[in-house]
């Protein structure tokens, strides 16, 4: 039996993927990352796969993201958009997963409010599964991107200062990049309230200070986050005022960092709260490449979970020797169209083989 | 049918002083049960059987007084889906329970009498473990006026307890130690400050954190048994903590029982077999309340056991189906099936060298008639014959799909796990028998 470079069924969190999956993952959506700036922006890789949106949360940049990566690779896609309330009201998540999964979705695309609905939701469908962000667990896609910026602009991920800031508790990308840069060699440091950093954080393997300018000083990288106002209970903070005042990033904490630092934030921003319209809109603000790059990583994620069964329907019967796996394609090479240059993994061109 | 037991070893902790000579060698003994009582008792073949006699031979086994569950859910009424009380009581037997006290968050709760007399009706109906229904402590576990204590101990609870509601208002719970006073009756409290656990649905700590689950902090349940303790001192009520889960609980029982203050505690066999660890990948029969703790906490409770701090042992017995188990973690109700495990779980403990046998008995059933003033049950010529029949030896795995209760809903399954009672006997009648 053929052995595929890339097993992984789902992409539940980065918990589970190893420092070699992530490198793969980020190096083939590098390599995508061409297609999206063509006059004609789609592949047909996917075409006849058919990848299902549900949202249970409200989403804006993710799930247009993913919509666009399923797209460009020519795939079907659908978003739903359910309100968790329906699930209160009846129908529950494993009979929604079971009605769609009878539609032959070959991957649903998953955002819920519940840390876990995901996993749950990979042990009722045959589909793949990908984590669209669930509760304050974790935002795997997020990382990725994230990781895919913080490489492209550093050159590097490893030995890099990351701090995070601000509502650690119920952020699930912060949880997703304390994994994701650790197994990737960066230092993490994370700050905010107290009332907003969790038990046994660093256990994730990040280090916790309460000093806001201990944290970003020498950073290479600036993590903002969101305060989720939604998830607030009104006990974490006394005002909005007050926590721009004393955990809000602006240029003052930028010149603490190291010279060439970058500023990030996944969005969406609460202009003037956590983060400052200067610092915002800077030049050390990568937060739209941050953007950008999501199309990349989340059509590689869909290539890797479906692609290869497009590589074996059209025979290819070398023996991939690539375990831990390496990339598809050369750095600026063209995934698609002509094929690799590595002549024992040309397995992964597909459709010219 | 009268019945020789032919060749056990008696293990009977209500008979340590020494009243009954014979039990406290370690010689098999054969015991004559004749209309339901305990006739003879004598060491093996120094008495001629009885010809009415069915024998059953009991070599390498081990007989004890039947075991008492003190912290039971059976769902009926109401949820006749997860459990009824016959079910329950099937599931008891199998587990060598001979009595269960269930708990009275049933739908409509067991807060009056009427509900306490369906509860015995359907026992006796059953006609296998004895029932002893606990009373709420606040009509319809609201937590604001007290239930009729006074009508439902007469109706045959022995208890009253609020359990899974906690009773937040500290007034309430005063007056509900105060006036249980006057009817003898044990008030068993849940401990949670549910405003220190708002929306929690697993320990707070590095698991919690790791999967993005809001925590339930152990202080949430130190604080409460802090309250009950200075409150039963207060009134000379007695309290009765269940279901002991941290490090930090046992430290403060330990402490007031020091200063003799009236309180007693049980933990169930999950808070010394498992610890937070367990709800990984989100699994839904690891969630239960309070919830399970860490390796710490394991070790202090066991600690807890050892030194009597912690005087029995339940089985917390939570019965629920797949709609309430096959979703989405926070979404998921609390609780274990326990009646089946509990007696093998706790006889880990004994393997590990951890208690004596005698001591896993005791807890398992004369600790749990004291609490509930109950009369003690004793291998003893004269006595009803409740008992049960233990192999400490017998291995085997365990399979929900073999339990009698409705529900499966056991992060046990799987496990292989050495003892287990192979015959239960209530009244002088084998209600229960799994002898190989």
């Amino acid at each position: 039996m053929k052995e595929k470079p890339f097993t992984i069924k789902h992409v539940l969190d980065i918990a589970s993927l190893s420092p070699d999956q992530i490198t793969y993952i980020l190096d083939t959506a590098e390599s995508f990352k061409e297609i999206s700036t063509r006059s004609i922006k789609k592949v047909p890789t996917l075409r006849g796969k058919t990848v299902i949106n549900l949202f249970f949360e409200p989403s804006t940049r993710t799930r247009a993201s993913f919509e666009i990566a399923a797209k460009r690779l020519s795939a079907d896609t659908l978003s739903i958009s359910a309100s968790t309330s329906s699930v209160v009201k009846g129908e529950t998540l494993i009979d929604t997963a079971r009605n769609l999964e009878a539609m032959q979705p070959d991957v649903i695309v998953l955002r819920h409010s519940l840390s876990g609905a995901p996993h749950l939701l990979s042990r009722h469908v045959r589909a793949s599964v990908i984590n669209a962000g669930d509760g304050a667990h974790e935002h795997p896609t997020q990382a990725l991107l994230d990781l895919l910026t913080v490489r492209e602009k550093k050159g590097k991920i490893k030995g890099l200062k990351l701090a995070i800031m601000g509502d650690i508790t119920h952020s699930r990308v912060a949880h997703s990049n304390i994994l994701g840069f650790t197994k990737m060699g960066a230092n993490v440091v994370v700050s905010g309230p107290a009332t907003m950093i969790p038990p046994y954080i660093e256990k994730l393997g990040a280090k916790v200070t309460l000093s806001i300018k201990e944290a970003v000083q020498g950073a290479d990288v600036i993590m903002a986050l969101r305060i989720q106002l939604e998830r607030q209970n009104k006990l974490s903070f006394p005002s909005i005022r007050e926590y721009a005042t004393y955990f809000g990033l602006n240029t003052q904490h930028l010149a603490l960092a190291a010279s060439d630092a970058i500023v990030m934030h996944p969005g969406p921003i609460n202009r003037g709260v956590e983060i400052s319209p200067e610092l915002a809109d800077g030049p050390h603000s990568v937060i739209l490449d941050q953007v950008t790059n999501g199309v990349a990583v989340r059509m590689a994620l869909l290539y890797l979970l479906l692609g290869s069964e497009t590589r074996m329907s059209h025979g290819d019967t070398k023996k991939d020797e690539n375990n831990p796996p390496s990339p598809p394609f050369s750095k600026g090479g063209n995934p698609l169209s002509p094929p690799l240059e590595k002549g024992d993994t040309g397995g992964f061109s597909g459709k010219s083989q | 049918m009268n019945l020789y037991l032919k060749g056990a070893r008696i293990v009977d902790p209500s008979n340590l002083t020494g009243e009954a000579p014979v039990l406290k060698t370690n010689v098999p003994c054969d015991i004559y049960i004749c209309n339901g009582e305990i006739a003879s008792i004598a060491p093996q073949g120094k008495e001629s059987i009885p010809a009415d006699a069915k024998v059953i031979d009991l070599a390498g086994k081990i007989v004890t007084p039947g075991l008492i569950d003190m912290h039971t859910h059976l769902r009926e009424p109401g949820e006749e889906y997860k459990e009824t009380i016959a079910t329950g009581c099937l599931a008891a037997v199998s587990g060598g329970f001979t009595a269960i006290a269930c708990m009275p968050n049933t739908k409509p709760v067991n807060d009056n009498k009427s509900i306490t007399e369906y509860i015995l009706q359907k026992a006796q109906e059953a006609g296998l473990a004895t029932v002893y229904p606990i009373g709420a402590i606040s009509k319809g576990l609201q937590g604001e006026t007290l239930a009729e204590f006074g009508d439902m101990r007469s109706a045959g609870i022995v208890a009253v307890t609020d359990d899974g509601r906690p009773v937040m208002n500290g007034e309430l719970m005063r007056r509900a130690l105060e006036y249980a006073r006057n009817f003898d009756l044990p008030v068993i409290s849940h401990c949670e400050d549910l405003t220190l656990c708002s929306g929690g649905v697993m320990n707070e700590g590095a698991v919690s954190t790791q999967l993005g689950l809001p925590g339930i902090p152990a202080v949430a349940e130190e604080v409460m048994i802090f309250r009950e303790i200075k409150l039963a001192a207060l009134t000379g009520g007695s309290v009765h903590i269940a279901h002991v889960s941290a490090r930090g609980s046992v430290d403060l029982i330990r402490q007031a029982k020091a200063s003799g203050i009236n309180v007693t505690a049980e933990t169930a066999p999950h808070y010394f077999s498992l610890t937070e660890e367990a709800v990984t990948g989100y699994d839904t029969n690891a969630k239960m309340n309070p919830p399970l703790r860490t390796a710490e906490d394991v070790a202090a409770i066991i600690e807890g056991l050892k030194d009597g701090t912690i005087d029995a042992i339940a089985s917390d017995h939570a019965p629920h189906s797949i709609l309430e188990k096959d979703v989405e973690f926070n979404m998921a109700s609390n609780g274990i099936v326990g009646l089946e495990t509990a007696l093998p779980l706790t006889l880990k403990l004994v393997h590990a060298g951890h208690l004596s046998l005698s001591e896993a008995v005791a807890k398992l059933s004369i600790n749990p008639a004291r609490i509930l003033r109950l009369e003690i049950p004793s291998i003893q010529i004269g006595q009803k014959a409740d008992l049960a029949i233990i192999d400490p030896d017998r291995k085997f795995i365990v399979d929900v799909q073999k339990f009698q209760s409705i529900s499966k809903n056991s992060p046990f399954h799987g496990w292989e796990l050495k003892g287990k009672a192979v015959m239960t006997i209530i009244n002088g009648r084998i209600v229960f028998d799994d002898l190989d």
